[in-house]
């Protein structure tokens, strides 16, 4: 229980001890712990970051679906009535067609009616001269009667 | 010598409360002391080999452990003992930055060394009181005091250590007319200058007295009960079995004590380096 040199050693024990403490130990312990808090609010931070990357992306997504969408249904509205115009078109082109068909149709009968009495009256006034040839064959004279004839056939 | 062996109760405590002394007798010269007069006549010019080698050991101990982890140190994912160690480190880190508001890179390293090694010393009341005394005592031993801090020398030269430091950082922040401002100008102003040195000089002083002390006592305390709970291993069965539950009971009492003494002789430390740094 005396007090003694002890007190002196202890002391130098001390300051060697806090020294070494302070020079060896604690430092490189600190660095370390620091540089994990610093690593840990990093990755935090950057997940953070990554979620409001990840909502921005998201957002943009769904921004472009939908420009998509109403693209789309512009473009299905577009064809929709480009088709109903080419059909309109369509119809019109087919009925000035018929119209035009029908027209030529007409004019061909009407032609083709109009070569046939033509060939019918030519027939018919051969027909007649025929007829008129055996009924009269010594009285009348073709050469003398043929304009006769003709102009009879033409009144047909 | 022949009257340590005998094992009277008195005999006994006695034997277990002297340090291994060696000093410069006045008759014998530089020796080892095989009494408690022959070491109290050593006077002043006197070492307790048993307390130094304790706390160079269990000081070594605590060195080497956190220099091992130290040096391997990784900001990574930290390994058991590192963990550890870092649990103690950081909540060392808490204490010294809830308790001190100067900037002052000696503080932290010494609040660590402060509290682990002064932990290390008070764990070792934890071994039974004969066990290390009676192995010295076969390697030859006369006396071996095991607990650092029941060494009044012990506790003194870390509180007067810190006393010291505190009052050079007092006048190298305060300069010394601001210390000496302090000691005296306050708490009555100037016209009572004696009071207020009587006062301030007082609570200056009472600091390394109450810091010192109250770990010793403690730990003194604790270690007497430890001896007076072995006594009764001597006294027959009944009561030898009673001292062994006894001696637990204490032993986890105790571990409350000790790890608490650790804490408040660094906390004090922290408050009082505080203080030096803190102008009023």
């Amino acid at each position: 229980m005396n007090i003694n040199l002890t007190l002196i050693g202890q002391s130098i024990t001390f300051i060697i001890f806090v020294w070494f403490c302070m020079r060896f130990i604690w430092p490189p312990i600190m660095e370390a712990l620091n540089e994990r808090r610093k690593t840990i609010a990093d990755g935090l931070a950057a997940a953070a970051e990554g979620q409001r990357e990840r909502e921005r992306g998201q957002h943009d997504a769904d921004q472009l679906i939908e420009e998509a969408k109403s693209q789309a249904q512009e473009i299905i509205s577009k064809a929709e009535k480009r088709g109903a115009e080419v059909v309109a078109e369509a119809k019109d082109e087919a009925r000035a067609e018929g119209d035009k068909i029908i027209i030529a149709a007409r004019s061909e009968i009407e032609m083709e009616a109009n070569q046939a009495k033509e060939q019918l009256r030519v027939q018919v006034a051969q027909l007649a001269i025929a007829g008129a040839e055996q009924i009269l064959s010594r009285e009348v004279d073709s050469k003398t009667h043929e304009k006769m004839l003709s102009d009879l056939a033409g009144n047909l | 010598m022949a009257s340590s062996e005998t094992l009277t109760a008195s005999g006994y405590i006695k034997h277990h409360l002297q340090n291994l002394t060696f000093g410069n007798h006045p008759d014998n010269g530089w020796s080892i002391a095989h009494s408690a007069e022959e070491a109290s006549e050593m006077g002043f010019m006197a070492i307790h080999l048993d307390s130094m080698f304790w706390s160079i050991v269990l000081g070594i101990l605590f060195l080497v452990v956190f220099r091992m982890v130290a040096v391997r140190v990784t900001s990574g994912t930290p390994g058991a003992l590192q963990n550890f160690i870092e649990w103690i480190v950081d909540f060392i880190e808490d204490n010294v930055r809830g308790s001190f508001s100067g900037k002052n890179d000696l503080i932290a390293p010494m609040a660590l060394t402060l509290f682990v090694w002064v932990l290390l010393m008070n764990l070792m009341d934890l071994v039974p009181v004969d066990w290390i005394p009676e192995l010295a005592k076969l390697l030859g031993i006369e006396y071996m005091k095991v607990v650092p801090t029941t060494d009044p020398n012990i506790t003194f030269s870390l509180a007067l250590s810190v006393f010291v430091l505190m009052i050079y950082f007092n006048i190298k922040i305060k300069g010394l007319g601001g210390f000496l401002g302090e000691l005296t100008l306050q708490p009555f102003g100037k016209y009572m200058m004696p009071v207020n040195l009587f006062l301030e000089g007082i609570s200056l002083l009472a600091k390394p007295l109450s810091h010192a002390l109250r770990l010793f006592g403690n730990l003194y305390a604790g270690e007497m009960i430890f001896i007076l709970i072995a006594l009764l291993y001597s006294t027959g069965w009944v009561l030898g079995i009673m001292g062994g539950f006894l001696q637990w009971a204490w032993a986890v009492f105790h571990v409350l004590i000790v790890l608490l003494q650790a804490f408040i002789f660094m906390v004090l430390t922290i408050v009082y380096m505080d203080m030096a740094h803190h102008e009023h």
